[in-house]
């Protein structure tokens, strides 16, 4: 167990320090990098959240990082060039609260419909309601269509500045903490063990006298704005958002680094991020084919290695 | 609206449902017999494309490349069955999602190295490169014309081997009833390649006769599998009728909606405001209707019969 912690606080430290390290020693590239990590794993850590606790297999995750980052970008669209002025603003609550308040609503709104089926029929719906966000996105000529949208100006924070890429990273960092630490929170709470008991067996929680619906309902409203959020930052960090991050293939990545990593674990998320990263960027360095080796890994992981990254590195991961 | 126009987009329309039924049958059949998710069965259609071009430059005659081509996609889809699909039969709808994912990745990267990151254009032989004229104002190209009748003849060829044949009377018995077919003796197993086969063969024939329309390029399998799979689910899982009849809905739809949407909405709205929202809703139309079907009617609009 101290073993175990001691594992856990080392990646976190890593996580933080590292990139910082090698910022400092004139390497601000892998800064970048991990910053996207971040980002990333955040976003995993909100799938994992239904997917790994509460066994639903969203399909289309990538939407409310769509989301998100289209909410940091319209605002300052129209803050640049006029028009909407409700929501023309660079300030960063009203960009970051917007982005949650969309993706929660988004959430709500497809969940009441989504967690009406079950099984494959589950991920087909999820995905289609990602396929219209997609098609909404690239229809809407304003802002952009198919070739995106350029973020002119970043959300605009007191105290801190999104330009200087050692804060913005340091934020990414320790929002991902923030959102492992409170997911790790919800699992531990009455409310997650429900939530892994739907996932056991639904039907004894409804004869316990549980109302399952609304749980699920719950946790999918959370994962989504937990996605949403990485979105905004993922917004803040390229300075330009397109429909094709809506692109069920990212969902797919998405599902992709909670699987690598360990479902319904703390830690796994973070790992399966660390793993797709740098994956994608020694392979896209090596040869730009990189898609058929990991490709290949894909089908192996999904093949012959149970319980992800978490479960082969035993002292990392935190299943009992 | 004008009328020439009306029905060439319903001839459009008519076509991209043909084709859709092409690739949804192969994917209703395993899904409905195997209750197998194949992302990768996109990449088959992309596949057939991509060989078919390529034949196509190297016997200097169209026709003769899809011949050849449709027994070697076959071929694909038995091997895919064999060393992807079968380990994962077992497992649940989230490995099949993932595996087939990640087979998606390997061969679209091989067509990518095979074929190179450009399209590929296909040439059609002159007897096809025309235009026909079916009515006094309504002149269509020939090769729309024989994509539809290329597809209705593998439609009727498929409608004939799984109702009137004994293999395809094993394939209705195995997608109602697994278990049981297993226990009267057939080699299950053997069934599912060919079933595997057939689907990647339907699905390649597809992505040939597009080719030359649209040309093979590496994106075209993953815009496609997933139009495909908004038809099954409007279909009903497992059911050929309600493919082939989902297929033409939702081909005719998408079509329709993309040319004549806004002119609909116009008749209640500010042009410019029809101008903005009718490619919007055009292009969601399908997913909505997939969605709204999931929810009053989970088996789809034509469920096979279970017993």
């Amino acid at each position: 167990m101290q073993k175990k912690v001691f594992v856990q606080g080392l990646i976190l430290a890593a996580v933080l320090i590292v990139p910082l390290l090698l910022n400092y020693m004139g390497h601000p590239f892998y800064l970048d990098l991990a910053t996207r990590l971040c980002i990333l794993a955040i976003a995993a850590v909100g799938l994992n959240l239904i997917l790994g606790y509460g066994g639903m297999i969203s399909f289309g995750h990538a939407a409310y990082l769509g989301l998100g980052a289209y909410a940091v970008g319209i605002p300052a669209h129209h803050w640049l060039y006029g028009g909407m002025d409700a929501i023309a603003t660079t300030n960063g609550f009203v960009q970051f609260g917007l982005a949650l308040l969309v993706s929660g609503i988004f959430a709500l709104l497809t969940g009441l419909v989504c967690l009406k089926v079950k099984g494959v029929y589950f991920i087909m719906i999820t995905m289609a309601f990602a396929q219209m966000v997609y098609y909404l996105f690239i229809s809407i000529a304003e802002y952009g269509g198919d070739d995106g949208l350029v973020i002119d100006t970043r959300s605009e924070f007191p105290l801190v500045n999104f330009d200087d890429a050692t804060q913005l990273f340091t934020i990414c960092a320790v929002s991902l903490f923030f959102v492992m630490w409170l997911v790790w929170r919800i699992s531990k709470s009455q409310f997650g063990m429900v939530l892994a008991g739907i996932k056991g067996n639904e039907q004894r929680m409804i004869a316990m006298g549980y109302n399952t619906f609304a749980y699920k309902l719950a946790a999918y409203v959370i994962s989504g704005m937990i996605c949403g959020f990485s979105g905004a930052l993922l917004g803040n960090f390229t300075t330009f958002i397109s429909p094709e991050m809506i692109d069920w293939a990212r969902s797919g990545e998405l599902m992709f680094m909670v699987i690598l990593g360990g479902v319904a674990t703390t830690f796994g998320p973070l790992l399966g991020a660390i793993t797709f990263i740098i994956l994608e960027e020694v392979l896209s360095t090596i040869t730009i084919y990189w898609h058929l080796p990991f490709g290949l890994l894909l089908i192996g992981v999904v093949m012959f290695v149970k319980g992800g990254l978490s479960a082969l590195i035993p002292k990392a991961g935190d299943k009992e | 609206m004008d009328y020439t126009l009306f029905v060439i987009q319903l001839l459009n329309g008519l076509q991209l449902g043909i084709l859709l039924f092409l690739v949804a049958s192969g994917l209703t059949l395993v899904f409905g017999i195997l209750d197998f998710v194949n992302l990768a069965h996109g990449s088959v259609y992309m596949l057939g494309a991509f060989i078919c071009a390529s034949l196509t430059f190297a016997l200097g005659n169209f026709v003769y490349a899809l011949l050849i081509s449709l027994p070697i996609v076959a071929v694909i889809g038995y091997g895919f069955e064999r060393l992807i699909a079968r380990p994962l039969y077992e497992r649940d709808h989230l490995d099949h999602v993932l595996g087939t994912f990640g087979a998606i990745l390997v061969i679209d990267t091989l067509a990518h190295m095979i074929w190179g990151p450009a399209g590929i254009a296909i040439p059609l032989p002159a007897a096809l490169d025309g235009q026909t004229q079916l009515a006094p104002d309504i002149i269509v190209p020939t090769f729309r014309l024989a994509i539809i009748t290329a597809g209705l003849i593998a439609a009727a060829g498929l409608y004939w081997l799984v109702n009137h044949t004994r293999t395809g009377m094993l394939i209705r018995a195995g997608a109602s009833n697994r278990t049981m077919v297993t226990a009267l003796g057939v080699d299950i197993q053997a069934l599912f390649s060919f079933v595997f086969a057939i689907g990647a063969a339907l699905a390649g024939l597809a992505g040939m006769l597009i080719a030359p329309i649209t040309e093979a390029s590496l994106g075209m399998g993953n815009n496609i599998i997933i139009t495909a799979f908004v038809v099954i689910i409007v279909g009903g899982i497992g059911s050929m009728k309600g493919a082939f009849l989902a297929a033409l809905l939702i081909g005719m739809i998408d079509t329709l909606g993309r040319a004549f949407l806004d002119d609909i909405f116009k008749l209640f709205m500010s042009s410019s405001a029809a101008e903005n929202s009718a490619p919007a809703i055009s292009s969601m139309s399908i997913y909505l209707i997939m969605a709204s079907i999931l929810f009053f009617r989970p088996q789809g609009l034509f469920p096979p019969k279970l017993r």
